[in-house]
């Protein structure tokens, strides 16, 4: 379902009052291929996220998916663009339900106006059967039958890792962002995750590019590593080309401390 | 306990899926129907207002509990209701159509505060919608061409189609045909992607902006459907006060709004008109408690308002989901005999939120 498309930056750089969060990064990441981003604390991974979002505006720089120039997008029109992401500390609809939850992950694709809402007109629950048979896929796809009627606020942090997961997918992306996708999970949810996003890969896909501090997910999933520190990129390559580069211990080294 | 087994995806779509809910909703339309058989005019006129404000409190509840935008103005809304009503029915528009005219101007001022409100948060939305509201106040006594300023302005009878409904009962029909349309209406759009949008942006705009909801323009939408809700209650409402004074629409009025929705349960439909109905109780209440004072104390001016501002503080530090919340406990306590537990109702511990962006 994807079309080939590529994820072009060039030359990306965000300020903050000063701090250089992202220094003239440039990276393509391929249609198809798992592209992780690794990098000690504060160096600059979810703020590349941010600004592929479009919810930072980049001081310098281009990005372009698929021959579009996202910096053209306000940040709510990026997902039309094919472009989901989750969140490094879970952004979900706390006080609604899973299913709920997913169904916002339709957005993009629903015909919404508030008059026929409200007088709830046939064509309304006519497509929200069609819509609620896709959210069923991704539900069924990510194993979280069990979870459909909760409140997110009475689900384990484990399972709301994959109703993150779920309701970005549900708005059927080419391409998707993960931030940290197993940061906080024990060791058999990280393999269960690393299951799921090979569904995710294989079954519907969708390139990913994903932050991620485990480099044994890393080594498991990746195709290729950029990995960034300061802001500045320090090396792309194989993940074990990256893990053997100088700089790239240092790096890790430097802020172990 | 009772558990509900689905077969199709419709029974999500459908209201009242349990058989327990659809009895208790019928039994309280069937009252609300039969209710001039047996309620004597002063008590049908009373139910009539609290169906107004039932209204009232749907329109707040839905920008203030569903999409997360608290507005401490909103009385200005049930304002412009009641005067655009009362006059266009004074130039001689018929009573349908100055009703949805006035639905629609209220409707489009709640859009344009929402423009300027889209970007704000917290205590620059609360001024500023509070600022809104004492603007309206004033307008309403300076405006005196129009709206008759702080002399008041007369309501002309209610009269349907060119016939005179002067009955209590009669109004009280007209109320409750109103009050069932918004009920099913605002219930109609959170089984639909405009509700979900709301509450989308209400708990986490971030990632609602990310899934493509367009949050500025999901908040000029909810203000907007929540002034056009509320100046409907208004323009009911002065049909019930005959008379309108500007006063009447100023911040106590909009305190009052806000204290139903939060005592009723904030983000439930049902909780805007619990709160409804302890607002309407509360006059009663309040006159047995001046009884039942020293005069010293139950005489003194402002007793109404410091009640309110108490009952606001009461029901946020003891039971934050408010009456309904309640109920919901309740319930379960019921259902759940004897194995109801005290820790099925405490919040898991919620992930931390500080660092939203990194
Ligand atoms: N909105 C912001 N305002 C100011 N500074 C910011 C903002 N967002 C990020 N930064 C700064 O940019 C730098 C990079 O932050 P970023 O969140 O991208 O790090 P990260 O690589 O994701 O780190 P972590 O592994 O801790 O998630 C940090 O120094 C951070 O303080
Ligand atoms: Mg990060």
């Amino acid at each position: 379902m994807s079309s080939a498309r590529t994820l072009s930056v060039k030359n990306l750089s965000i300020e903050f009052g000063g701090v250089h969060a992202v220094d003239d990064v440039s990276f393509d990441v391929e249609p198809g291929e798992t592209f992780a981003i690794i990098g000690p604390n504060g160096a600059g991974k979810s703020t590349i996220f941010n600004l592929i979002s479009r919810l930072y505006e980049p001081t310098n720089g281009t990005i372009h998916y698929g021959g579009q120039n996202l910096l053209d997008l306000p940040a709510h029109r990026v997902v039309s663009a094919g472009i989901g992401r989750t969140f490094q500390n879970i952004e979900l609809f706390e006080h609604a339900t899973v299913l709920q939850n997913l169904l916002v992950g339709r957005h993009a694709h629903m015909h919404r106006n508030p008059f026929s809402n409200f007088l709830f007109w046939p064509g309304v629950r006519k497509r929200e059967i069609e819509h609620r048979e896709k959210v069923e896929d991704i539900i069924d796809l990510l194993e979280i039958t069990q979870y459909r009627d909760e409140r997110i606020a009475d689900l384990p942090y484990g399972a709301r890792k994959n109703v993150e997961l779920a309701r970005a997918l549900c708005a059927e992306p080419t391409l998707l962002l993960l931030d940290e996708p197993a940061s906080g999970l024990n060791n058999e949810e990280t393999d269960d995750i690393s299951f799921y996003l090979d569904d995710v890969k294989h079954d519907l896909g969708v390139t990913l590019v994903m932050v991620e501090h485990d480099m044994n997910l890393v080594g498991q999933v990746a195709d290729r590593v950029m990995a960034i520190n300061h802001g500045k990129l320090l090396a792309i390559g194989s993940p074990d080309e990256v893990r053997e580069n100088p700089d790239v211990q240092s790096a890790y080294l430097g802020v172990t401390e | 306990m009772q558990f509900l087994f689905k077969t199709a995806y419709n029974d999500d779509i459908r209201f009242l899926a349990k058989t327990g809910e659809k009895v208790r909703v019928s039994i309280v339309v069937i009252f609300l129907l039969a209710a001039p058989l047996f309620l004597q005019d002063y008590y049908l006129a009373e139910l009539g207002l609290l169906l107004v404000y039932a209204i009232a409190g749907i329109g707040l509840m839905l920008l203030t509990g569903h999409t997360g935008q608290v507005s401490f103005g909103h009385a200005g809304f049930l304002g412009i209701g009641a005067y655009a009503h009362s006059v266009l029915l004074t130039v001689g528009f018929p009573f349908l159509l100055s009703i949805l005219t006035s639905t629609a101007i209220a409707g489009l001022v709640g859009m344009a505060l929402g423009r300027s409100a889209s970007k704000m948060h917290g205590f620059y939305l609360a001024i500023a919608t509070l600022a809104f509201g004492i603007l309206i106040e004033t307008l309403f006594g300076e405006w005196s061409s129009v709206t008759g300023g702080h002399m008041g302005y007369a309501v002309p009878a209610l009269q349907v189609f060119g016939v005179p409904l002067t009955e209590v009962w009669q109004q009280y029909y007209v109320d409750l045909l109103f009050a069932l349309f918004v009920v099913v209406g605002a219930a109609n759009l959170f089984r639909s992607p405009t509700g979900r949008s709301f509450v989308a942006v209400r708990d986490s705009e971030l990632s609602a902006r990310c899934l493509g909801v367009n949050v500025e323009w999901v908040k000029i939408q909810s203000f907007g459907i929540s002034a056009a809700i509320t100046g409907l209650a208004g323009a009911l409402l002065a049909h019930h006060l005959t008379y309108l004074a500007p006063d009447v629409f100023g911040v106590l009025e909009s305190l009052k709004l806000l204290l139903m929705i939060v005592v009723g349960g904030l983000g439930t439909i049902l909780g805007a008109i619990l709160g409804a109905i302890v607002i309407s109780l509360l006059p009663v209440g309040l006159s047995f408690l001046k009884g039942a004072l020293p005069p010293a104390i139950g005489q003194t001016a402002g007793l109404e308002p410091l009640l309110f501002g108490m009952i606001i503080v009461l029901v946020i530090v003891f039971e934050p989901a408010g009456l309904y919340g309640r109920w919901m406990k309740i319930r379960f306590f019921f259902e759940t005999f004897p194995y109801y537990r005290k820790s099925s109702f405490v919040r898991q511990k919620s992930y931390l939120k500080t660092e939203r962006m990194r």
